[in-house]
């Protein structure tokens, strides 16, 4: 599998790492307890194409978001994560 | 057919030409009592404890391609009890005393081989966790022993003790532990349940749920035809969520490949299963002479059941630490399979919030050394509608009331928890 990142090119997987479905953000602490177990614990397993973060922590520390095919490994977009990460929290 | 000396002999004289099937390969009927999602060895497991221990009969067994396709058929075949945590020490022992007595109870061979588990440790602290658990190993009643380093060079001298930064300091070694032949595991359920009348039908996938109009889950809908169901449990591994989907059920449970390797055949090096502690990777040797080895999943979500390079050179690297003897070995085979990662790294067997459902799954790396113990638990909260006493604790709403298992501290996302 290689992630042609937007600022480095093509590149082995093995240079990123991987935080999972892009999907989720982070509830607010006031949306509750059934808010927090849906992002913390429960997905939905994506079987097919999949929007998720990687990390070019062996290349430009890019946080990446990657458009993947989770029956195939097959990548089919790659742009940068703008605003990923803690700047979300309680935006849906 | 009842396998024994006998029957040997009498085949042997034949040139083994007559042996007759081990199970019948069913065609569906209208309607049973229950009906199980997947043929892998816990879905096999589980109808032959319902048909020979609960006095439930009327069972099919659905799986969507052959049996033991799935991970079953693709795991390194590691059983152990080395266990810790409530919950997981009573389950993971109940499960270790079945392999004990598989053999006789099933009537069929399945190599079961008790031949020791090494997990090494590489630190102080590391010594101390592991003298931990020994030690609450022991106390619940299961063998433990904790080695230093001229306990383990006794075992296996061809290891790398005075690796620079990480020197094997000794191991917590439980005798019991071993291997056994996956493949046999799945045909000895399969041979036992068939011969109870249980229903094994192949190239059957289930593709929805019937429910009535309180949305209790009466059958199931697949592709040899709809199946009516008194109960339907769920075994299907790494397919967990997509099969929990069909009922609208979301899960604490993602999908990951998980690789394993099997080196050419050598002459008998390794005496059991060994572990190393500084990073991940274990592996034993098949009675062929190959070295099966693996390490940790690939780390990202996959249905493809096939891994990438950076996972197996880890693998390989974390081989060549523990024993650089292997490194001219030439690697034979490679493949993956699928696991079903929980969230806290331990397993699910409850009932779901759709009546009628049932689910056992969140296995990760773990589940085939669970196989007997998992048949007979989910076969018990299928019949009683109760969990077995020894599997009580892996409900489906832990995640909620915060009574996670966290025996590693490892699930699908480690950072998360
Ligand atoms: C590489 C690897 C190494 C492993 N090593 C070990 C080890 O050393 N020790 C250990 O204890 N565990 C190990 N495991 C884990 C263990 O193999 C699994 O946890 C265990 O096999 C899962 O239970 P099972 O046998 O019932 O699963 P499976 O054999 O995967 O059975 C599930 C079945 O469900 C079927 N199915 C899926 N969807 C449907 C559908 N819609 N309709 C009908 N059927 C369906 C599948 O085809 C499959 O046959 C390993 C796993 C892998 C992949
Ligand atoms: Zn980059």
């Amino acid at each position: 599998m290689r992630i042609a990142c937007p600022y480095c090119g093509p590149r082995e997987n093995g240079e990123f790492s991987y935080l999972g479905d892009a999907t989720p953000v982070r509830p607010s602490l006031e949306q509750g307890v059934d808010a927090m177990l849906d992002y913390v614990f429960l997905r939905d397993n994506v079987a097919g194409e999949m929007q998720e973060l990687w990390y070019h922590g062996g290349g430009c520390r890019a946080w990446l978001k990657v458009t993947r095919n989770t029956l195939t490994h097959e990548i089919s977009a790659v742009e940068a994560a703008r605003g990923a990460g803690a700047a979300k929290v309680g935006k849906r | 057919m009842k396998y024994s000396i006998f029957s040997l002999a009498r085949a042997a004289l034949n040139g083994h030409k007559n042996w007759p099937r081990t199970w019948r390969d069913a065609a569906p009927k209208k309607h049973y009592d229950v009906v199980i999602i997947g043929g892998g060895g816990h879905g096999l497991a589980t109808a032959w404890f319902l048909a020979s221990r609960y006095g439930i009969k009327n069972v099919a067994v659905l799986e969507k391609g052959w049996i033991g396709s799935g991970n079953a058929g693709r795991n390194t075949t590691i059983i152990r009890s080395n266990y810790m945590l409530p919950g997981n020490i009573g389950f993971y022992e109940l499960s270790m005393k079945l392999w004990e007595t598989m053999e006789q109870d099933l009537n069929y061979n399945t190599m079961v081989s008790q031949r020791g588990i090494v997990n090494l440790y590489h630190s102080d602290a590391q010594r101390d966790a592991y003298a931990r658990r020994g030690n609450a190993m022991r106390i619940n009643g299961i063998d433990a022993e904790l080695l230093d380093q001229d306990g383990v060079r006794k075992m296996m001298p061809f290891l790398n003790f005075e690796h620079a930064r990480f020197p094997i300091q000794g191991g917590l070694l439980q005798r019991r532990a071993g291997t056994a032949r996956h493949d046999a595991v799945v045909w000895g359920y399969a041979h036992a349940a068939d011969k109870l009348g249980v229903d094994i039908i192949q190239n059957c996938e289930v593709t929805g749920f019937t429910r009535d109009k309180a949305g209790k889950v009466i059958g199931v809908e697949t592709s040899r035809g709809a199946i009516g169901a008194g109960k339907v449990g769920m075994s299907v591994a790494g397919s967990s969520s997509r099969v929990a989907a069909m009922a609208g059920l979301r899960l604490p449970i993602e999908s990951h490949v998980l690789q394993a390797f099997v080196s050419e055949a050598i002459k008998p090096l390794i005496p059991g299963v060994v572990t190393f502690g500084a990073g991940h990777f274990y592996v034993s040797q098949s009675d062929k002479g190959g070295l099966v080895f693996g390490g940790d999943i690939d780390g990202y979500n996959s249905y493809a059941q096939r891994g990438n390079m950076p996972t197996m050179e880890d693998v390989c690297e974390g081989g060549m630490a523990l024993m650089p003897i292997i490194g001219r070995v030439r690697l034979l085979r490679q493949w993956g399979g699928i696991m079903d990662m929980s969230m806290d790294g331990s397993p699910i067997i409850d009932r779901t919030p759709v009546e009628g459902l049932y689910l056992n799954a969140g296995w990760c790396y773990g589940g085939f050394k669970a196989t007997p113990g998992a048949g007979l638990t989910f076969a018990h909260l299928l019949a009683r509608d109760e969990p077995h006493e020894e599997a009580a604790r892996y409900r489906l709403d832990r995640f909620r009331t915060g009574w996670t298992i966290d025996e590693k501290g490892m699930g699908a996302q480690p950072n998360l928890h």
